[in-house]
């Protein structure tokens, strides 16, 4: 298996999806071998247990003990899931600044495009692809399945040296990310992917047919697989125990601040909401390209003081910070599929998520909206606020379709597609 | 060999338009919705099924015959939007064979919160029952044949009626057979009709659906079956709707329909009989004791239709609660509204029974969720709380303050959410 993400190194829902669907096929049994690239200036060494770190390859092997037919593989990059090329770039100087202040200013020329790191995010695909190749060459297995575009050179470059069949698992797609305004490089990573592919995975029938109609693939190669949630085992922090008394409302934006996820349309519905209660405060927590004009767009609207941005939140935080809200929303331009909501309602907040989004094809029990419709936006938080019952009921129900979705059946239909690609060739 | 006594329920209720928490004013219902389902439904249903009846009442001189019950909100919207389809019941109710039962005008489940309003829509579909057919109904069915032993001691306390309608539902006869009249407990006058739900499900729900052992059903086999039973009466409750809507008219039903007269009265044991004369011809032959209340939705035979979750509860709670600052604004507008509102579809749409496995529920639903359908009716109801109070902001909170109540009733009244 190829991905570039995985706990604890995650920005978004590709890290805990990978991590859901790996858990869940290593309890059926299944062997995975999980390629994926680590970041330089991770802070989350000691969370590893570096195997190998030594050679040219910087393989190293993962241990995490729950897993115990999993052996991952890393390979340094500073690649990023979510990254534009400008912020890809920043990062590296800023890892060379970094490298300059430790080292003196003795920085090797070759740190830039050079044998090491590859000196542009396309550069670091392939080198991703030419080190994964190089490792699978030493692996047994019968199946490549590489989640998302970064890893699909890597994906068609293993699978033509194992001759083994190759399967793409669509997360997201260029379109979701960049809107219309697409990047040609990454549309054709992705293009190629998909069509070297022997099957192909889409998180929703969304995101399918954006594959079907905007890459040209064949209907017959494309299989939806939806994700599914992680139990919240043994969860016994209480509200009690935060000190946090609930005299004001709190609706949450939790995901990364982006275009795609329509953070714009969150604070004019916050706008119109204010208009009619004042009870309410509006937490943003995320960070992303778009965080600063989200800042200035409250100020502008006059609603500063009622929106909290928090930046980036993980484990506890999150936990935390669903414990307090009253209501999620998540407000996507294009969500392939969006897991966010799911642990929303796995904590006991109700969703109101936009139509044009892979996970309002799964819940029933959620309120969904057009994402440019900010009055309807406005309109439903009211009601949430305003009228308990309907809390209450959304709850209730959508907790328990929630946990109706499981990561095992997620990994028994992966399965199933493997069986499928490996009877065909 | 029995008598068959067919009762056909006729509504339509009135549809709410999208409305906004922003949005001010008293337009609520959605005019052009309600004018197109109507002309729908008249079409496919009231139209052909009220000229098929009238054509084998005329056919058969006076031994085919039938009961109606035509709801108020039904009667405004045929009387705007198909006023030809009124002429047609009014041709049905002058050939003599053809009876029109009371139940409330709203279609409203005000007996289970307000006696007072309960009475008052009654008598107010009566008046006008009476005002188009020139008939005074005699017989009483509750919205959605709910029932139980109070309200049919309420129903005759009133003096006006002979008997009342409900479910024949296995858990109150137990070994009994529907096919008799019997006499509700607690009442010493008024006669009960029960249900026969095997056969009027069997044309009403099982009639178009392949999968059944006895698919297709044929007016012969029909009346094999009636030809078998022992008793006064099979009462065959339905919705008109069945005819042409619930099931098309490719399925046969109108066939179906058109058979059944002749094949039933070639056998002379049996005739057809409105439930007036049903009435008047048997007498009971048991005391039937429903302590708690029934109807004839879903498998349940329950009010978990309506009463299902804390959004119904907490909607109708909230409705009711406005009586008193509904009646006492005393405004003829704001009343119509506030009982436009009580129609029981309003909460079945807020349904969240088998929702997300989509079924029945679904199919004659205008809102996405039930949800959509909750927040558009708390909108509507905080628009006219505040209508009552001359317009004022000030009661805005309405359906915060008693909250709680609501939840409580809720848990106990359906047991639902636990």
């Amino acid at each position: 298996m190829l991905g570039w993400e995985f706990p604890p190194f995650i920005s978004g829902g590709l890290g805990t999806a990978c991590y859901g669907l790996t858990k869940a096929l290593d309890q059926l049994g299944i062997n995975v071998i999980f390629c994926l690239p680590k970041t330089v200036e991770s802070d989350y060494t000691l969370h590893v247990k570096l195997l190998t770190p030594s050679s040219q390859l910087s393989a190293a092997t993962l241990n995490l003990s729950e897993l115990k037919n999993v052996t991952f593989r890393t390979i340094k990059s500073p690649l990023q899931p979510y990254s534009t090329p400008d912020i890809y770039q920043r990062r590296i100087e800023e890892t060379l600044r970094q490298k300059r202040g430790i080292h003196g200013g003795n920085v090797d020329s070759a740190f830039i495009g050079g044998t090491h790191y590859g000196g542009n995010m396309y550069d670091e695909v392939h080198r991703y692809a030419a080190v994964a190749a190089e490792l699978a060459a030493s692996e047994q297995f019968d199946v490549v399945h590489a989640h998302d575009w970064m890893t699909y050179p890597a994906g068609i470059a293993v699978a033509a040296i194992s001759g083994k069949p190759l399967i793409v698992h669509v997360h997201s797609t260029e379109f979701d990310r960049s809107g219309e305004n697409v990047n040609q490089m990454i549309y054709d990573i992705e293009r190629r992917g998909m069509e070297h592919a022997d099957k192909v995975i889409a998180v929703s029938h969304f995101t399918r047919s954006v594959i079907i109609s905007r890459y040209g693939i064949s209907g017959e190669k494309v299989e939806v697989v939806y994700n599914s949630v992680q139990r919240n085992g043994n969860n016994n922090w209480t509200l009690a125990e935060s000190g946090i008394k609930k005299d004001e409302k709190i609706v949450l934006f939790l995901g990364r601040i982006t275009m795609q996820k329509g953070p714009e349309y969150f604070l004019q519905a916050a706008k119109k909401v204010l208009e009619v209660m004042d009870n309410v405060k509006f937490v943003m927590a995320g960070s992303g390209d778009l965080m600063h004009r989200s800042i200035e767009m409250a100020a502008g609207l006059g609603i500063g003081q009622k929106v909290l941005f928090t930046g980036f939140l993980r484990g506890e935080d999150v936990r935390k910070i669903y414990e307090m809200a009253d209501l999620y929303v998540m407000p996507s331009v294009s969500e392939p599929f969006g897991i966010a909501p799911l642990e929303a309602l796995n904590n006991d907040v109700p969703v109101i998520i936009s139509k044009q989004s892979g996970v309002s094809e799964v819940l029933a029990h959620a309120l969904k909206v057009d994402f440019w419709d900010v009055n309807e936006i406005a309109n439903k938080i009211i009601a949430v606020l305003k009228y308990p019952p309907l809390g209450v009921t959304l709850r209730n129900y959508g907790n328990s379709e929630v946990r109706k979705l499981r990561w095992k059946d997620s990994a028994q239909k992966c399965l199933k597609i493997y069986e499928d690609t490996l009877v065909a060739v | 060999m029995a008598s068959i006594c067919f009762y056909f329920q006729v509504h339509q209720p009135l549809r709410l338009r999208h409305y906004t928490v922003f949005d001010k004013n008293d337009r609520y219902f959605d005019d052009y919705k309600n004018a197109s389902i109507c002309r729908k439904v008249a079409d496919k249903c009231y139209l052909p099924a009220n000229r098929l009846l009238l054509e084998m009442i005329r056919r058969f001189q006076g031994e085919f015959k039938i009961a109606y019950s035509l709801t108020g909100v039904l009667l405004e919207q045929l009387q705007l939007f198909t006023p030809e389809v009124i002429s047609t019941f009014d041709a049905l109710a002058e050939t003599g064979c053809v009876e029109f039962l009371a139940e409330t005008y709203y279609h409203s489940l005000s007996y289970l919160y307000s006696y007072d309003e309960f009475i008052e829509q009654i008598n107010k579909h009566t008046e006008t029952i009476e005002h188009l057919f020139g008939q005074k109904p005699k017989v009483f069915r509750n919205t959605e044949l709910i029932y139980n032993n109070e309200l049919a001691a309420l129903i005759e306390s009133t003096g006006k009626f002979d008997a009342i309608m409900a479910e024949g539902a296995d858990h109150i006869l137990g070994f009994r057979s529907p096919n008799f009249l019997y006499r509700p407990k607690g009442c010493n006058k008024l006669k009960l009709l029960l249900k026969n739900y095997q056969l009027s499900d069997d044309i009403a729900f099982r009639f178009s659906n392949r999968d059944w052992s006895q698919w297709p059903l044929t007016a012969d086999k029909f009346t094999a079956w009636i030809n078998n039973i022992s008793g006064d009466v099979i009462n065959l409750f339905m919705d008109y709707e069945t005819f042409g809507e619930h099931q098309w008219k490719d399925t046969g039903i109108f066939d179906f329909m058109r058979h059944l007269p002749e094949q039933v009265l070639k056998n002379p044991n049996n005739d057809f009989k409105t439930p007036s004369e049903v009435v008047q011809l048997f007498q009971p032959v048991d005391t039937v004791d429903v302590p708690h209340l029934i109807s004839w939705a879903d498998i349940e035979r329950d009010l978990s239709a309506w009463l299902g979750n804390a959004m119904q509860s907490n909607a109708l709670h909230e409705l009711y609660r406005l009586e008193k600052d509904v009646k006492k604004a005393s405004d003829d507008k704001i009343i119509t509204d506030w009982r436009k509102l009580q129609t029981s579809d309003h909460f079945y749409y807020m349904c969240t029974k088998y929702f997300a496995d989509g079924d029945v529920h679904k199919y004659f639903n205008p809102y996405d969720s039930p949800y959509d359908s909750y927040i558009n009716f708390m909108n509507v109801l905080g628009n006219l709380h505040k209508r009552c109070s001359g317009g004022t902001t000030g009661n805005t909170s309405c359906g915060l303050s008693k909250n709680k109540d609501s939840l409580n009733l809720e848990t106990q009244t359906a047991g639902y959410l636990s």
